[in-house]
């Protein structure tokens, strides 16, 4: 295993706060996630697995505990570092695809700082990486679901984040698609040298992708798994 | 032994009454736009040359400044209202994101009849301001006159932009919440992705709204005209009214249609290749909590369109009408029978308009041929048709039908001539049905969507006709669709004055025309008690609106 995890959650708890009273959905939380691996976070709806993902994210603040990534502290009481400076990606189980925008646009999106240049090398490779160039100018909704879904993928890889979250990415889908496109993005996560941590209900599709696997209960982690694979190729 | 009925075998017919209905319906929402079309061409062509050097340059300007006004205010208002309620956190703001509804409630004529009143230069407001500053006299200070096109375009946005912060607002909660943060994990700050992402995301909603709000605008004739703007729906009505000159008013009518048509192009235009999925999951956008000035300053936004464009008219209305009635201590019999004339046209106009609706939609819904949904949505374009265009187009067909009616009642029973329709409320109630097609068929298309065609087809296999299938199945199953278009038919039908006014008979009075009648006389007799009963009557839409399209929020 390496040295330093590339995501270190330590006793997080969270929750919301509602008619003035908190409700904790997730106490106790403590979890880590090795650089270049993939993380599966499995539960049955309900169990805290999303919003564990969307703290991580920095869209739910924390009340107690730390979040770190790559060394730094992102999340604890009181403090957290803003969704866009994190350089964590999401991909959301409806993908959201920004519908105004055409497939290049919203696969560009992220690369707004960089040169023109870049910016069009980037996407010319991430549309070749799961063969769609040739839908650049169409809008998300002229698209299939399992081409929304590779989009969505590599709109989240263009600003080469260190870690990339996956919410029921593959839920949307038809079984035989899924089977593919879980093969499909395990690849390009390893080649593109990406962690990542992958929420889901469904067992097969955890053992396809994940090098390790939590299986989470009613807000805390009930058993990790170190999944044995031999590497691809 | 079974013998197969005789009646088992029918030929399967092309067109169903249903159908044949629909088409005669349709028929008679696009005869007003002939017959206007007609008229206009058959005038000399030195009417339209009057029209065009003296008539169109100032109400057509006016007209088109006006929209402008309108909707610009309207689209700052709804659209800016819309964001602060589901962006931040202050406090009032469940209260802020109901109250926004309230001026639905107002039709315009009843708020510039309130804000002539409230802002004269003798009323509570500037006297209270005067006293502030310490002037005595009107003469020493005095706020810019209300009768003007900023006025004018003042008081429609504020009781207009509900419809815009309406759209908007179901599109913020449907939408907005995963692509906002989909943007922020692409390294968009809170601002950025408010300007590359709501905004963008907002416009086909806002086209929605706006559409709406300047189809009102051009429909209104009781506001501009107590302001004193010289609007074409104001041309069109004295071109008839004080001059008598039916293909003059029929070709400025011909030209507000084609400002219609521009509207509803440029509406269509707007939401072009931007049809948006409906996300399975949606979360509301987790709002930001406001502390601070800064809470203070959304509270004051939030509250400002709910002060002025509902209640200060409504406090001013109850206020006339507490005043009158303690001194008269009764209403007049005048005014009962306007209250009276009133509930009956509307509850006629909703009964003929729910029938027909369901006709129409019904057969749209069974059609096999693509002609019953043209059909569907011919029926509905009254909705576009200013109140006063549609009217002007009806008076020809009216006395068609009049004289058809008073020739066959005179040979058969040798009843004198006499106006059918023309001298009853039919006439209106005719007018209100093509106007309120459209929310009719609307709604009920839309509860019919909802009933899976699997249970229509369980009835026949169990036995049903198509008719009874019908009463049956989707009568009990569209109740609520047909309450709610019913009630909104009634309130709008209770609101409506541009076609009323050209249409009703002589001494005919509905509550709108009653107060119509009083302001322009410049007389403030009871009018506050006829508008008071209006709005409260629109508010019982308002109501269920809030409860049904705001439930999304907690």
């Amino acid at each position: 295993m390496h040295a330093t995890p590339i995501l270190q959650i330590n006793d997080i708890r969270l929750g919301y706060k509602q008619d003035r009273q908190m409700k904790v959905v997730v106490d106790g939380y403590t979890m880590q996630v090795p650089a270049g691996e993939i993380v599966c976070l499995l539960g049955p709806s309900g169990c805290g697995k999303t919003t564990v993902l969307r703290a991580i994210a920095g869209f739910e603040p924390v009340y107690a505990g730390q979040i770190l990534l790559d060394g730094q502290v992102i999340a604890e009481p009181g403090r957290m570092v803003e969704p866009e400076h994190r350089r964590i990606g999401m991909m959301f189980q409806d993908y959201a695809l920004f519908p105004h925008l055409t497939i290049e646009q919203n696969v560009a999106f992220g690369l707004r700082r960089q040169p023109q240049q870049v910016r069009r090398q980037r996407v010319d490779e991430l549309l070749e990486l799961v063969r769609l160039s040739d839908l650049r100018d169409r809008y998300p909704h002229e698209l299939s679901g399992g081409q929304q879904q590779r989009i969505a993928l590599v709109r989240s890889l263009a600003p080469s984040p260190k870690l990339l979250l996956l919410d029921e990415a593959f839920s949307n889908l038809d079984t035989e698609i899924r089977r593919q496109l879980v093969v499909e993005v395990r690849s390009i996560l390893k080649y593109s040298g990406i962690s990542a941590i992958l929420v889901t209900h469904n067992m097969e599709e955890a053992e396809a992708i994940a090098d390790h696997i939590g299986m989470m209960k009613d807000g805390k982690l009930q058993a990790w798994r170190r999944m044995d694979k031999t590497p691809t190729q | 032994m079974v013998t197969p009925s005789s009646a088992a075998l029918t030929a399967t017919r092309r067109w169903p009454p249903s159908q044949w209905i629909a088409a005669a319906l349709a028929l008679c929402v696009l005869a007003p736009v002939l017959v206007l079309t007609a008229l206009a061409l058959s005038g000399e062509t030195g009417h339209w040359l009057n029209l065009l050097h003296n008539v169109l340059p100032v109400s057509l300007s006016n007209t088109v400044l006006l929209l402008l006004g309108v909707g610009i205010l309207s689209a700052l208002i709804g659209g800016g209202s819309a964001w602060l309620t589901t962006a931040y956190l202050f406090p009032t703001r469940r209260l802020v994101t109901w109250g926004l509804l309230l001026p639905l409630a107002v039709p315009t004529y009843i708020m510039a009849f309130a804000y002539l009143d409230v802002l004269h230069p003798l009323g509570p407001i500037q006297t209270l301001i005067r006293d502030l500053l310490g002037y005595d006299s009107p003469r020493q200070f005095r706020l810019p006159d209300l009768r003007s096109m900023a006025g004018a375009i003042m008081l429609l946005g504020l009781v207009l932009y509900p419809y815009v912060y309406l759209s908007v607002r179901v599109m913020f909660m449907t939408q907005a919440a995963s692509l906002l943060e989909a943007a922020r994990t692409l390294g968009c700050s809170r601002r950025e992705a408010f300007w590359r992402v709501v905004v963008p995301l907002a416009r086909p909603a806002m086209a929605v709204g706006l559409s709406l709000v300047l189809l009102e605008t051009l429909n209104d004739v009781g506001a501009s005209e107590f302001l004193g703007i010289q609007t074409m729906t104001i041309s069109i009505y004295t071109t008839w009214i004080t001059r008598s000159n039916l293909q003059g008013a029929a070709q400025i009518a011909i030209v507000m249609l084609a400002v219609v048509t521009l509207l509803i192009y440029m509406e269509r235009h707007a939401r072009r290749r931007q049809r948006y999925a409906i996300t399975q999951r949606m979360h509301p956008i987790q709002p930001v909590q406001l502390r601070g000035i800064a809470a203070v300053v959304a509270m004051l936004l939030g509250w400002f369109p709910i002060i002025t464009g509902f209640i200060i008219p409504f406090w001013f209305l109850v206020n006339e009408s507490i005043k009158r009635l303690s001194s008269l201590q009764a209403v007049s019999m005048e005014l009962l029978r306007a209250t009276y004339n009133t509930i009956s046209v509307s509850l006629a106009a909703t009964v003929v308009t729910i029938c027909c609706g369901l006709i129409i939609a019904w057969s749209a819904r069974h059609a096999r041929s693509s002609t019953a949904r043209l059909l569907a949505r011919c029926s509905s374009l009254g909705y576009a048709i200013p109140g006063t265009v549609l009217a002007t187009g009806l008076l020809i067909p009216y006395s068609w039908f009049d004289q058809l009616i008073s020739g066959v009642m005179n040979a058969l029973a040798g009843i004198p001539p006499q106006l059918y329709i023309m001298g009853s409320a039919a006439g209106i109630v005719c007018a209100y049905t093509l106007r309120f097609m459209a929310i009719s068929v609307g709604s009920i298309e839309s509860g019919l969507a909802r009933i899976p065609p699997s249970l229509e087809q369980a009835s026949r296999s169990l036995g049903h006709t198509a008719f009874r299938s019908f009463l049956r199945v989707h009568f009990p199953l569209l109740r609520p669709a047909l309450g709610a278009a019913a009630l909104l038919i009634f309130v709008d039908a209770m609101k409506e004055l541009s076609a009323t006014l050209l249409l009703r008979p002589l001494n005919f009075e509905t509550l709108s025309t009653w107060l119509y009648a009083e302001a322009a006389r410049g007389t403030y007799d009871e009018g506050a008690i006829a508008a008071l009963i209006i709005v409260f009557a629109g508010l019982i839409p308002v109501i269920l609106l809030a409860r049904t399209q705001l439930k999304a929020n907690y």
